[in-house]
């Protein structure tokens, strides 16, 4: 499991070569603490207690850790997905239905198509492909026009994209008898199952198994941190660069000749891009694609996995996509199985909602002060 | 100024408004439904949606946009809706002992997400969003796990077969249509919830009275520019704080409404959609996020309800399902709150490049930029 406290340290010892240094070592404790963030000390804290507390109310550690990894692997690209367009100052991506909609295109197209294994998996991210660019461009140009207000705009884009769809799954001619209801022989089906098509085909990628309970998705993880390798190396590109620098200053970035509606465009077409393959390798390891108002509430999870990694509203790291991941979807396992095996009751839902939008307000109403 | 110009202006202003007409009027006749029977349905809703739709205007005053943590008044409303029907208080003095007992519970909720929104000034309707969803978890609670438990519930009928929470649907018969029924007016074929529409009055005179006191006008001169109105000696976090506690008691008190009209409860989910419906009502109504007034809630309830009386039987004569009428008005609200925010988003960056223009221009500044705004 990552640690996140080397990182922590690191970060309050840049920042301690700038402030005098006071002695005492609880001090220092309340310094690191306050660079780590208290949302994510505290979330922390509760997810390690989970585990402890695990064997004691009778769930296995193994079989949740299996989980852990295994949904860390199924959600982690959405996270990333909001990455460029916060660094190019386009804030929280409250869109990325958008991107998961062209996902969804894909993934029917490829088994409307049979394509099956491998094939199908890859051929469902070409070709959602074209469809992610061209609604990411339109949606980054719609973008540059409400320059300040993007956030509750995209939280409606996306609404109104997705009830669209809803209509669209409706209407658009599929024919494969697996995806159609059977009765009426036309429209899709709510949930449509990959069983026969792609299930799984990154989780059995070289999986490594020890024991009953514990099997490790060796190639679902490494598909994400390829990702996420790319993603730092664009980050660090030119065009990278030039992004980071319209987001902490367009002005400045305007008169160093830097195109900042461009930038913001690309920023969204890659965020959407990314929401697209997101939902396939969700889809991959579910075993489900869903359809019509299942997109509505994931740019939501996504959002919260990123913010109690720490980033803030303008800024996002790799650190943040990894470690909020991790710790989002390591709650969302543990709260389950370990509450409601002590507590006898079901009350999941509840902590998820309360901490999941607890995170998202504290970045709202927070200084754009970042952890790393 | 030309006849052809004023007509473009009328249009470009009013382009929403004459869209739902379009939309709505070209779908009564494939939806097979009587006009008298369109116009009952309009009554009824105008009774049921106004209170909630005119809660939202003092925010708008403050500047604060649309102020989607209305939600949080329309769970404590429900939250007091339970508590009527456990003590089995029937009829209007139901409606006034859910609206009594739940008064401090949005108070409070309303000064927490006043003091939330003054921390995220410029993100307000973003982050009242998602503080409804956090309130939601909490209500969750309260309701699903503390009422019957912690919280005594006397009325066993209300409660889930294990012994605690409330159940999902709630029948609100005691209740059921009191408001409405008060004073019922039959007029030909139609029926006018008088009670209803008095209580709807009573509010638009106090909002036209609170605009003229000391504080209505310190709200708007916060609503106007935050900085100029605190040097002008306004206290702004508190005046904004007020708009919000006063719009979400409003809200309380509208959902209380709604629901005596809609006779059940779906405990968990009523909230739900509250602030969708009361923003797509009041921006279809001509309402922007900096400006509006009582006459766009009217315009907009009936427009919107217009359209979403028709669409469900226009979906399913025109294509064969019934869901395709349930997606498509569900498009429609998001799609119009979506254009409404992005037209006044554009509008107003326009402004201000054009300020900008007009500033490296030079003298005669002012009159320029008026003369473009023309």
């Amino acid at each position: 499991m990552p640690s996140p406290h080397p990182s922590a340290a690191a970060a309050a010892g840049d920042n301690q070569d700038l402030i005098p240094q006071k002695s005492g070592v609880l001090r220092a404790a309340r310094r690191i603490i306050t660079d780590f963030g208290w949302p994510r000390v505290i979330i922390f804290i509760f997810l390690v207690a989970l585990f402890v507390a695990a064997p004691a109310v009778g769930v296995r550690i193994d079989a949740s850790l299996s989980d852990v990894f295994n949904r860390f692997g199924q959600n982690a690209l959405f996270v990333l997905a909001l990455v460029p367009m916060i660094q190019a100052g386009c804030g929280l991506n409250f869109g990325l239905s958008l991107g998961i909609i062209a996902g969804l295109l894909g993934a029917t197209l490829s088994v409307q198509l049979g394509l099956h294994g491998m094939t199908g998996f890859l051929g469902a991210i070409v070709l959602a492909a074209p469809f992610s660019i061209a609604f990411g461009w339109l949606y980054g140009k719609l973008l540059n026009k409400v320059k300040g207000e993007e956030m509750t705009i995209a939280m409606y884009v996306g609404f109104a994209g997705v009830m669209f769809m809803c209509i669209m799954w409706l209407i658009l001619p599929y024919t494969a008898p697996d995806m159609i209801w059977g009765y009426a022989g036309k429209g899709l089906r709510t949930t449509i199952s990959v069983e026969n098509y792609w299930i799984q085909i990154l989780n059995n990628l070289l999986p490594v198994r020890i024991g009953q309970f514990f099997k490790f998705p060796t190639g679902e993880i490494l598909f994400v941190v390829l990702a996420a390798y790319i993603m730092w190396l664009f980050m660090r590109t030119k065009t990278g660069t030039a992004m980071t620098a319209v987001g902490s200053n367009p002005d400045y970035a305007r008169s160093s000749g830097i195109s900042v509606d461009r930038m913001r465009t690309i920023s969204v077409v890659l965020s959407t891009f990314l929401g697209a393959a997101g939902i396939i390798v969700y889809e991959q390891s579910f075993g489900f694609i869903q359809l019509y108002t299942a997109p509505l509430a994931m740019p939501f999870t996504a959002i919260a996995a990123i913010l109690i990694g720490g980033a803030s509203v303008k800024k996002a790291s790799m650190v943040n996509v990894v470690v909020g991941a991790f710790l989002f979807q390591g709650l969302l396992t543990m709260t389950p199985s370990v509450i409601n095996s002590w507590l006898q009751t079901d009350m999941s839902e509840v902590v998820r909602i309360v901490v999941s939008n607890g995170i998202i307000i504290y970045a709202l109403t927070r200084k754009t002060k970042v952890t790393k | 100024m030309s006849g052809k110009r004023s007509l473009g202006r009328f249009l470009r202003e009013n382009a929403v408004i004459l869209l739902f007409l379009i939309i709505t009027i070209l779908a009564i006749r494939p939806s097979g439904l009587s006009l008298v029977y369109i116009a009952q349905e309009l009554i009824t809703r105008l009774g049921r949606d106004s209170f909630l739709v005119l809660a939202l205007l003092l925010p708008i005053y403050a500047g604060m946009g649309l102020n989607f943590g209305m939600t949080l008044g329309a769970m404590a409303g429900q939250f007091g809706l339970i508590l009527a029907i456990n003590y089995n208080v029937i009829g209007v003095d139901g409606l006034i002992f859910a609206a009594l007992v739940s008064l401090p519970v949005s108070l409070l909720l309303g000064y927490v997400c006043g003091a939330v929104l003054n921390h995220a000034k410029g993100r307000e309707m973003v982050t009242g969003y998602i503080l409804a969803f956090f309130i939601n978890g909490l209500y969750q609670f309260v309701v699903l796990y503390l009422m019957g438990s912690v919280i005594p519930v006397r009325s066993r009928t209300i409660v889930l077969s294990r012994g605690y929470g409330i159940r999902n649907t709630l029948n609100l018969d005691s209740v059921r249509l009191s408001l409405d029924n008060l004073l019922a007016l039959k007029l030909g074929p139609f029926t006018f919830p008088i009670a209803t529409f008095l209580v709807i009055a009573a509010l638009c005179l106090f909002i036209i009275w609170f605009r003229k006191t000391k504080l209505g006008q310190d709200m708007r001169s916060v609503g106007f520019d935050m900085q100029v109105a605190n040097s002008a000696g306004v206290p702004v976090d508190r005046t904004r704080i007020i708009a919000i506690i006063i719009s979400t008691v409003l809200a309380c008190i509208g959902q209380i409404i709604f629901l005596q009209n809609m006779g059940n409860m779906a405990t968990y989910n009523a909230h739900d959609q509250t602030s969708f419906f009361a923003v797509a009502a009041i921006l279809v109504g001509g309402a922007s996020v900096k400006k509006a007034n009582i006459p766009n809630v009217f315009i907009g309830v009936i427009l919107l309800h217009g359209l979403f009386v028709v669409s469900p039987n226009a979906g399913q004569k025109l294509f064969g399902q019934a869901m395709i009428g349930e997606y498509f008005r569900q498009f429609i609200g998001y799609a119009v709150i979506a254009v409404s925010l992005v037209l006044y988003a554009w509008r107003a960056r326009r402004e201000a490049d054009r300020l900008r223009e007009g500033l490296r221009g030079g003298a005669g500044t002012p009159a320029m930029a008026e003369g473009g705004a023309k």
